[in-house]
């Protein structure tokens, strides 16, 4: 066998990612077909229940906003050669911060709590980021494992907290009082209501707009500067970065640190977009979307977006489903994500060969 | 004497959590030592159980889940292989995608087979279960206190899992270090390169490997649904799978020490629904939620070299691939 | 389960050899991808004989000799194991023909045994015990037969290189092979090793075995072999009686034109002190001392040259000059400032004018997958003409790169293409490019012409000789003794981490050189 072959860029980018995509379908159609239901009608139904309507559009990139931080966050661990699998508990305790400040300050006008909630947000993420980050940079702790060992620790510590200490007298759920409406990120159709356009109310809301910059921050700053580039050396080989005096230890940190703090703007959009107070398992597996959304985007901004509107549809267009298919349930989302990341992910070389043969690629030099 | 019997029986509570935990270790154990990680092992389990419990409640009989349980997991192990090894997929990616999938999945065909929102019907028929196995006079034994009671609860009682799981270790260790086997499985994690060249297929042992992972998961995964529950829940794995990775790495690869590993693990659990609400001199009422995350945190104190040190298998995680 | 053959002293030539050779290749073709490895190669080794296999980087040597152990498949042709058509799948079935292979890179288990090592593929049964005690008398004959004694319980990571090689002799051995493949064996051994080693190559051809040394060392062919198959490009281009012919002919066979064996150069005019070292010091990360206590200094104007076997803390003192590593004692010197106190990184010791070509070029000195212009700023991505407030000057990068390509003749001048895709010469060039281009006061450079066509190594070697007659100063580190004893005016020696001795350029020869490396402490040592 010989090494990976090589494909042009857009077939790399665009057209494999496309290819695997329509493998996990259509293996997802065959198990809807095992069901017992239509794999077609089941596919209109999401499709219709994602994009349908104002409404439907606008719970789809409610979810995507969700996705498009934690896929960022996976994304650029990855550049630097890491694999962060602890989105899910960074989202959770960067989530924590940003309520935190939300209930502390929630009788402040939004403007002021805004910055301080994003910062203590990406500040609790990247907080929880760092230790695997440093574990990894100064004892060689395999970040895989620290890193899903920090999502247990996080779910512990939330489940403390809510359980013991945040939650709201008198109340049974674990959960914590409402924030003040200075908490509460503003809903785009409100806010384009001010300019004298009309939405459907749904829970998109500004934070949409900032994963959208923090998706151009990541491109700009991974692929435009010396920091970027000294995050990419060191994440194809560390013995290089070392030798042109990068410090893999340090880029690993501060990868993580990033990485992290992307992952903690999950809160903003879940906490302050939609709930509006804290509560238990809120970050609902996003963490582990990222991961699908990063591969699937090929960890390239643009790609991230596209993945997590995709995953974003997939999450409101299976709550449909689900509405209107009495023996598919949500779950079936969570199957097609599984597929999507098997053959995005672990099963990409699979269709890499016969693609290149199919554009007369070869593999140049040994 | 209260003290006594609150002492057996949390260690044999004890014996009980660490089944799942042993056999998903020591499956861990084969597949990394190959050089495969096996992040799999929480998917494996799952699917497992889930095909258990439903293909005992529709047969009726245990022995033909368990068999359905094993298939599963075997399957789950050769798509583990095919993407990892045949096709040279990432390691972690793949085995999360199989996590996550069949999470999905098995409520998703429970709703759709037996129509109970995500669940199997409860298993409460004759031999749908693996019951506890009592051991000769261990009724009569209770009434002498002492030993009689370490006997009839702490020996005697348990399924018959639980005893080929404790018999596994042993096993476990002699063939990783007195076979054939075992010394080509030590040597493919190590450097492969060095066992391709000694003329021996390293995918063929790596797939070997994940198969006997994949044939442990399926008996810890039957076990969970159809020995310690009735019947499959969502997501009724709750971790176990990582949690084993943690004392399989806690053991540092070998049986002995993850045996112990997850004992000491089972332990903390056990220890932690005694302890629920229990006011303790001193510290007073301990959150069962720190308890609960000992584990993780032991792990992390380890891999950071601050208790001992783990050395994971040099391969490990590394496609094979003749031309590096 | 196939059987072990234990054959190891057959004492008559069986008379099988006399007729057919023990390996014959016919035709053989092998393309990976766009590059065709092997274009019908045809060689014929007799038993009882010492069969030389010569050729630049990327002749076909390393791809000939992998499908002769079934580890590549050949596209097309032949092979022929005493006159028998064999097909060699996988390493198990050229085993089993009796084909035994010695790899440049050791493939040995490292945690385990030598006894461990040496069964493993070969265990004699399911259950270990047996096996291992029938192996551990059966070695301990063949180390006595043939003078390859080592320790079998000791665990391999243990021994030094020179057992460890014993080690993978005994393995091909032990599975009774009577065509020994044997990869650049001599690049870890000293001269006087070398020497002895092919003492026991020659115990081998005495009992009858086929032995095809694999070298790229023109002396060491003529030294031993009895026949010599020369290669370039994929092709055989002369199979000849090694007494009928001469190094220089072997040479000019190889590159396909005359070729230069010496570096024209003047004297050198050595000037003020640059770089001082003083008790160096340098521990790995196992905390083994690797360096030991390695004092000297470096004028401008001159090229010093560090020889050594492989392994002998070469490399370390030079990623300790470089600031890659941390010495655990002892002070560096540079144009004033104090490297080791100030801890300064290799970005700022570069800053200082410093530079450094390092000995593994694609492990270290690029990334394989960036474009050749983001490996032109590799180590100088901070530098203001590279950079635009907090932006990368993407034209500045691209021009900068065009213009190292030009000057340094790197073919093909594209910027944009991956750097993998180059030719090891190139990338070299490339990378000297990169560290000359900032004009430093000292180029620390290792194993320069590593991996690099002879073409290239004849521009390498002028440009480092132009460099020090431009009054800076090269330290030059190299296991090849030809390209120290051409290039350097004063030659250090080190032998296990310290500096064994001192000898001046034109003063130094091959014997006195290796009879250091060894050890032996020579003149003016400290």
């Amino acid at each position: 066998m010989s090494a990976p072959r090589k494909l042009p860029r857009w077939a790399e980018l665009g057209l494999l990612p496309l290819v695997n995509l329509t493998a996990a379908l259509l293996l997802s159609g065959l198990v809807v077909r095992l069901l017992g239901e239509s794999p077609w009608a089941a596919l209109k139904l999401l499709a219709d229940g994602a994009f349908g309507s104002q409404e439907a559009v606008g719970y789809t990139l409610y979810y995507a906003t969700s996705y498009i931080f934690t896929g960022l966050a996976v994304a650029v661990a990855y550049h630097a050669g890491l694999f962060n699998i602890g989105a899910e508990g960074q989202a959770y305790v960067g989530g924590l911060c940003t309520g935190l400040v939300c209930l502390g300050l929630g009788t402040w006008p939004f403007w002021a709590v805004l910055p301080l909630a994003v910062a203590a947000g990406a500040a609790g993420g990247a907080a929880w980021a760092f230790i695997p980050g440093w574990l990894q940079a100064r004892r060689g702790s395999h970040i895989v494992i620290t890193t899903i060992m920090f999502n247990f620790l996080a779910a512990a510590l939330m489940t403390y907290l809510l359980v013991n200490v945040l939650i709201r007298p008198g109340q049974q759920s674990p959960e914590s009082r409402e924030f003040g409406p200075g908490g509460v990120m503003p809903p785009l159709h409100e806010l384009l209501a001010k300019v004298g356009l009309t939405f459907a109310s749904t829970p998109l809301n500004l934070s949409f707009v900032l994963a959208l910059l923090a998706a151009g921050f990541v491109a700009v700053f991974i692929w435009r500067t010396r920091w970027g580039y000294a995050l990419r050396v060191a994440g194809e080989n560390a013995a290089a970065a070392g030798y042109a005096g990068i410090s893999p230890a340090r880029v690993t940190i501060g990868a993580m640190l990033l990485s992290g703090a992307l992952a903690g703007g999950l809160g903003l959009n879940e906490l302050m977009g939609a709930q509006h107070r804290i509560l238990i398992d809120f970050p609902g597996g996003a963490g582990f979307v990222g991961i699908a959304v990063a591969l699937m985007g090929r960890n390239r901004p643009l790609g991230v977006i596209g993945a997590a509107i995709l995953f974003g549809a997939l999450a409101q267009g299976g709550s449909q489903l689900s509405f209107d298919m009495p023996k598919v349930n949500r779950d079936m989302v969570v199957v097609i994500q599984g597929l999507v990341i098997l053959f995005c992910g672990a099963l990409e070389n699979v269709f890499r060969g016969p693609l290149a043969r199919l554009l007369g690629q070869r593999e140049g030099g040994a | 004497m209260e003290t006594y019997t609150l002492i057996v029986l949390t260690l044999a509570a004890t014996i009980r959590v660490a089944t799942p935990l042993l056999l998903a270790a020591l499956a861990g154990m084969f597949s990394e030592r190959s050089g495969v990680i096996d992040l799999g092992l929480e998917g494996k389990m799952l699917g497992a159980a889930f095909a258990a419990a439903a293909v005992s409640a529709v047969t009726g009989s245990a022995w033909l889940g368990l068999a359905a349980g094993v298939g599963t997991a075997l399957l789950l192990g050769l798509l583990l292989g095919f993407a990892c090894i045949t096709h040279r997929g990432n390691q972690v990616v793949a085995a999360m995608a199989i996590n996550i999938m069949v999470a999905g999945l098995g409520p998703t065909l429970a709703l759709a087979w037996f129509n109970l929102g995500g669940q199997t019907p409860q298993l409460d028929g004759p031999g749908q279960r693996f019951a506890g196995l009592v051991w000769p006079w261990a009724q009569q034994a209770r009434e002498a206190p002492v030993p009689g009671l370490l006997y009839a609860e702490l020996l005697s009682g348990h399924n018959l899992i639980v005893y080929v799981a404790l018999a596994l270790v042993p096993l476990s260790a002699w063939v990783l270090y007195r076979t054939r086997f075992g010394l080509r499985l030590r040597a493919v994690g190590e450097n492969p390169l060095a066992v391709d060249t000694a003329g021996i297929s390293v995918n063929g042992l790596r797939y070997q490997a994940v198969l006997i992972s994949g044939l442990l998961c399926g008996v810890a995964g039957t076990y969970l649904s159809t020995a310690a529950s009735a019947g499959f829940v969502r997501d009724m794995t709750a971790g176990k799978g990582y949690l084993a990775l943690a004392a399989l790495i806690f053991g540092k690869w070998k049986p002995w020490p993850t045996l112990g590993a997850c004992l000491l693990f089972a332990f903390t659990d056990a220890l932690a629904t005694r302890l629920q609400g229990v006011e303790l001199p001193l510290v007073g009422v301990v959150p069962v939620q720190f308890i609960l995350a000992l584990p993780y945190a032991l792990t992390v104190l380890l891999l950071a070299g601050f208790v001992g040190k783990a050395v994971a298998p040099k391969a490990i995680g590394v496609p094979y691939s003749k031309d590096k | 389960m196939r059987a072990v053959r234990l054959n190891p002293c057959p004492s008559v030539v069986e008379d099988l050899h006399s007729i057919y050779p023990a390996l014959e290749l016919r035709g053989i073709e092998k393309r990976f991808g766009a590059v065709h490895a092997n274009r019908g190669v045809s060689m014929s080794v007799a038993a009882g004989s010492i069969h030389g296999l010569i050729g630049e980087n990327g002749a076909g040597k390393s791809t000939l000799m992998n499908i002769v152990y079934g580890f590549h498949q050949p596209d097309a042709g032949e092979i022929l194991v005493n006159g028998k058509r064999v097909t060699l799948p996988a390493p198990h079935a050229a085993i089993a023909a009796g084909i035994g292979m010695v790899h440049q890179h050791f493939m040995l288990v490292e945690n385990f045994s030598v006894l461990e090592n040496v069964v493993l593929g070969a265990e004699g049964g399911r259950r270990l015990a047996g096996g291992l005690a029938a192996a551990r008398a059966a070695l301990e004959k063949l180390g006595r037969d043939y003078g390859l004694e080592v320790p079998l319980d000791a665990v391999v990571s243990e021994l030094p290189v020179g057992l460890q090689q014993r080690v993978e002799i005994l393995k091909a051995l032990y599975r009774g092979a009577e065509i020994l493949i044997l990869d650049e064996p001599t690049a870890v051994l000293t001269p006087q090793e070398t020497t002895q080693f092919f003492q026991m190559l020659a115990r081998l051809r005495e009992q009858g075995k086929a032995v095809i040394l694999v070298t790229h060392k023109l002396r060491e062919i003529m030294s031993i072999t009895d026949r010599v198959t020369v290669m370039r490009q994929g092709a055989v281009v002369g199979e000849i009686a090694t007494k009928e012919t001469t190094m220089r002919e072997l040479a000019e066979k190889m590159v396909g034109r005359a070729v230069l064996l010496k570096v024209e150069k003047g004297p050198a005019q050595p000037g003020e002190v640059l770089l001082e070292a003083k008790n160096l010091v340098v521990r790995n990360t196992n905390n083994v001392t690797r360096v030991k206590d390695v004092s000297f200094s470096l004028r401008a104007g001159e090229i010093v040259g560090i020889a050594g076997v492989a392994g002998n803390g070469q490399s370390e003192l030079l990623e300790a000059l470089a600031g890659m590593t941390a010495p655990s004692e002892g002070e560096i010197r540079f144009r004033g400032r104090y490297l080791v106190r100030e801890q300064l990184d290799p970005k700022a010791r570069r800053r200082l004018g410093l530079a450094h070509v390092p000995e593994d070029r694609l492990r270290v000195g690029v990334v394989a997958r960036f474009s050749a212009q983001l490996n032109a700023i590799l180590g100088y991505h901070d530098r203001a003409a590279y950079n635009r407030g907090p932006l990368l000057d993407r034209a500045a990068i691209v021009a900068g790169c065009e213009a190292k390509m030009q000057e340094f003749d790197v073919r093909p001048p594209n910027p944009a293409l991956r750097l993998g895709a180059f030719s090891g010469g190139n990338q070299q060039k490339l990378v000297l490019a990169r560290e000359i281009d900032a004009d430093p006061a000292v180029l620390l450079v290792g194993q320069p012409t590593r991996g690099v066509d002879i073409g290239a190594i004849e521009f390498i070697h002028r440009r480092l000789v132009a460099l020090r007659d431009a009054g800076k100063a090269v330290l030059l580190v190299s296991v090849e003794l030809d390209e120290i004893l051409g290039l350097a005016d004063r030659i250090l020696v080190m032998n296990g981490g310290e500096i064994v001795g001192e000898v001046a350029g034109a003063a130094a020869t091959e014997e006195k050189l290796g009879l250091m490396m060894a050890g032996v402490r020579g003149e003016g040592s400290a």
